[in-house]
């Protein structure tokens, strides 16, 4: 009996959190779920009118291209990143922490707003591409533009987890690869990378599901005419008021990202929310 | 029929001829530290030989070798390997065979793919590779570990795939930092003998690290005694032991009972209170620290022991003694000895035939002057 009442006070301290989990996250969600299967009637109405309704399928391919457009570029933009703050200095390591953390610590509006200047017709952008010789470069109000900005906020995502897998390399293997043989490319594409994996998995699936679901930066920076997913559900719940239909699309997209944490999963290594990775192949022993 | 299958996979390189040479002149490396780790170290390695890097922990073992794989970069001096200078060239064009100290197996390989890995970066067919895989892995007793990944292995374990890593591609010099250092004495021994007959069969120039003294004896052609960045003498083991040149390598290698002989004179050491201190020319060190300052050395085989004054042979050397502790070693026995009014710990052999003696005993020791060294202090 002692040993249920042990079980019992190891688990007491997680009360308080499941039962706010269960009143704010799995109860609304349930009653989502149930909503879109049972309004207007018990049928899948509201999942094949998505396939249907000719918007939908449309804006979750370009809210998905989009959502991958930033996850490469945070990539190709974030390891070397990632890989400079392992190898400077503790103080230099400090600066360039900040710099990644700066969208972080802004208010969410005046960053958005930050961009619609700097982007917008007339603005410094466009004077930049004019000394360039590229006339009236339109950014505002386009795809291009969000996913510049949204790239801006991903950054720190996609450098955090690869920060602390690259971190944790030992550099001597690196030695041990050029002594037996390898040129420093080679070495790096044979023993770094796939040691970095798991950090690279961990960036890619918070960037990519992040991305899905933004609604602020496109509202503002993007086209009505080029809208994303969020701004699509938004337009459902707040305008038109068709609570199952919004939440059968808001279910998909769960769905979705609920499918690509699991392969991640699989193949890279476990990836937890605030993008801590611990790598799935044993770290080498001292 | 198990040596056969190795034998095959080594025979090719040893047609191919000797190894490699490995000059270091004035090479120094400053690490910006109180004294340079590597401090003018100059050393000639001959094609084919077995030499070892032997000193206390410390003592710029590993530095050096990392300065003739291409880890790091000289502050002064020349390494050149057949000759030619290798300042400018990097790690992977120097084609040395290398082993880490800390191992450094890639943890996203298995076994196999690690002892394949040089193979692979040296565009060898599949076949040769699986097959020079297989040989090297039961030479190092890994057979049918291929599949595992380090972290599943043994310290002991993951040393040997470091070894057959290093030594699968047979290459023409080969580094070796502490290969045996985590492995228990059966398996060592073992291993020193396969280290010692692939250096035989494959004719590469190896360069062993290690800071046990007794491996360092047995494998080694030659040994170059590391002492706080230099050189402290260089020789074959029978060289060092019997004829040291100075008061740290008669320590290190070997016990020794030891008369510091301080600024003095040798001669003005005469006997007094029944000691005596006979010199003989030839068993003086040529090395020119010696009239500075110097100190007796004698190995506790070469030390007779005896009840009294008396018994002491004319011409031998002799100082009074007291039994501090007896070691029974099997054959014979140690007694741990407080030498001379100084009470200087000491050693000495002696077997029961010759007398038993117990703690606190005050006996005398003697050695022919011949069997003793004198070395700078
Ligand atoms: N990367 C480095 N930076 C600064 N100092 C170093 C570095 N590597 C070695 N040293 C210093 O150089 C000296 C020699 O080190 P080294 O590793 O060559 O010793 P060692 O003889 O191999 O010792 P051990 O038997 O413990 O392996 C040490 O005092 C060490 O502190
Ligand atoms: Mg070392």
């Amino acid at each position: 009996m002692s040993s249920v009442n042990i079980k019992w006070s190891r688990w007491f301290p997680l009360v308080p959190a499941l039962a706010l989990l269960t009143g704010i996250l799995l109860v609304p969600l349930g009653k989502t779920l149930v909503d879109s299967v049972s309004t207007p009637a018990w049928t899948l109405k509201n999942y094949s009118n998505l396939f249907t309704d000719g918007v939908t399928m449309t804006v979750l391919g370009r809210t998905a291209l989009t959502a991958a457009t930033v996850t490469a570029i945070a990539l190709l933009l974030g390891y070397p990143y990632a890989y400079l703050m392992t190898r400077v200095g503790p103080r230099a390591r400090g600066i360039l922490l900040v710099i990644v953390l700066i969208p972080f610590w802004t208010s969410v509006m005046a960053r958005n707003f930050a961009w619609v200047i700097i982007l917008q017709d007339g603005g410094p952008v466009q004077s930049l591409f004019e000394l360039l010789g590229a006339d009236h470069v339109v950014l505002y109000g386009t795809t291009a533009g969000v996913t510049i900005a949204m790239t801006q906020v991903m950054l720190p995502f996609m450098v955090l987890p690869l920060f602390s897998t690259l971190g944790s390399i030992d550099r001597r293997l690196l030695l041990a690869a050029r002594g037996l043989g390898s040129s420093p490319t080679a070495a790096f594409w044979k023993v770094f990378w796939p040691l970095s994996r798991g950090g690279v998995m961990a960036g890619v699936v918070l960037v990519f599901t992040l991305s899905l679901g933004f609604y602020v930066t496109p509202a503002l920076l993007g086209s009505p005419q080029e809208s994303l997913v969020a701004q699509l559900l938004a337009q459902r719940t707040t305008l038109l008021l068709d609570f199952p239909a919004a939440g059968a699309l808001g279910i998909v997209v769960l769905i979705v990202t609920l499918v690509l944490v699991a392969w991640a999963n699989r193949v890279g290594g476990t990836v937890s929310a605030i993008g801590v990775v611990a790598t799935s192949r044993p770290k080498d022993r001292p | 029929m198990t040596r056969e299958t190795t034998v095959k996979a080594t025979e090719p390189s040893s047609g191919t001829g000797l190894g490699t040479e490995i000059r270091l002149a004035g090479v120094t490396k400053d690490y910006g530290l109180a004294s340079p780790a590597v401090d003018d170290i100059s050393l000639t390695i001959e094609p084919g030989e077995f030499m070892t890097l032997l000193g206390p922990s410390g003592s710029g073992k590993t530095t050096t070798l990392n300065l003739v794989a291409g880890f790091e970069t000289l502050t002064a001096g020349t390494i050149s390997l057949n000759g030619a200078d290798v300042g400018n060239v990097p790690p992977h064009r120097r084609n040395l065979g290398m082993l880490f100290q800390n191992y450094a197996l890639f943890p996203h390989m298995s076994v196999a793919q690690n002892v394949a890995y040089p193979l692979r970066e040296r565009k060898a067919g599949k076949e040769e590779i699986a097959r020079k895989v297989a040989d090297v892995l039961e030479l190092v007793q890994l057979t049918g570990r291929d599949g595992d990944y380090p972290s599943q292995l043994s310290g002991g374990q993951q040393q040997r795939v470091a070894l057959a890593r290093a030594i699968v591609f047979e290459p023409k010099a080969l580094l070796l930092d502490e290969p045996l250092g985590a492995l228990d004495r059966n398996l060592r021994s073992a291993l020193q003998v396969e280290i010692r007959r692939i250096h035989r069969e494959v004719g590469s120039t190896f360069v062993f690290v290690t800071h046990d003294q007794e491996e360092a004896m047995n494998l080694s052609d030659r040994i170059a005694l590391f002492n706080n960045g230099h050189i402290e003498q260089i020789g074959t083991p029978q060289q060092l032991y019997t004829e040291p040149e100075t008061l740290f390598t008669a320590r290190f290698l070997g016990d020794s009972n030891v008369f510091e002989l301080g600024q003095a004179a040798l001669d003005e050491k005469v006997a007094q209170d029944g000691e005596s201190w006979i010199v003989e020319p030839g068993t003086v060190a040529a090395h020119p620290g010696v009239r500075a300052s110097s100190a007796i050395v004698v190995r506790p085989e070469d030390v007779e022991v005896a009840g009294s004054r008396d018994a002491v042979p004319s011409g031998a050397n002799a100082v009074r003694a007291t039994v501090r502790d007896v070691e029974y070693m099997g054959s014979y026995r140690t007694l741990l000895l407080a030498m001379g009014a100084g009470g200087l710990p000491g050693r000495a052999r002696t077997s029961a035939l010759r007398g038993e003696y117990a703690i606190g005993d005050t006996v005398v020791i003697w050695w022919w002057p011949r069997a003793q060294r004198i070395v700078a202090a």
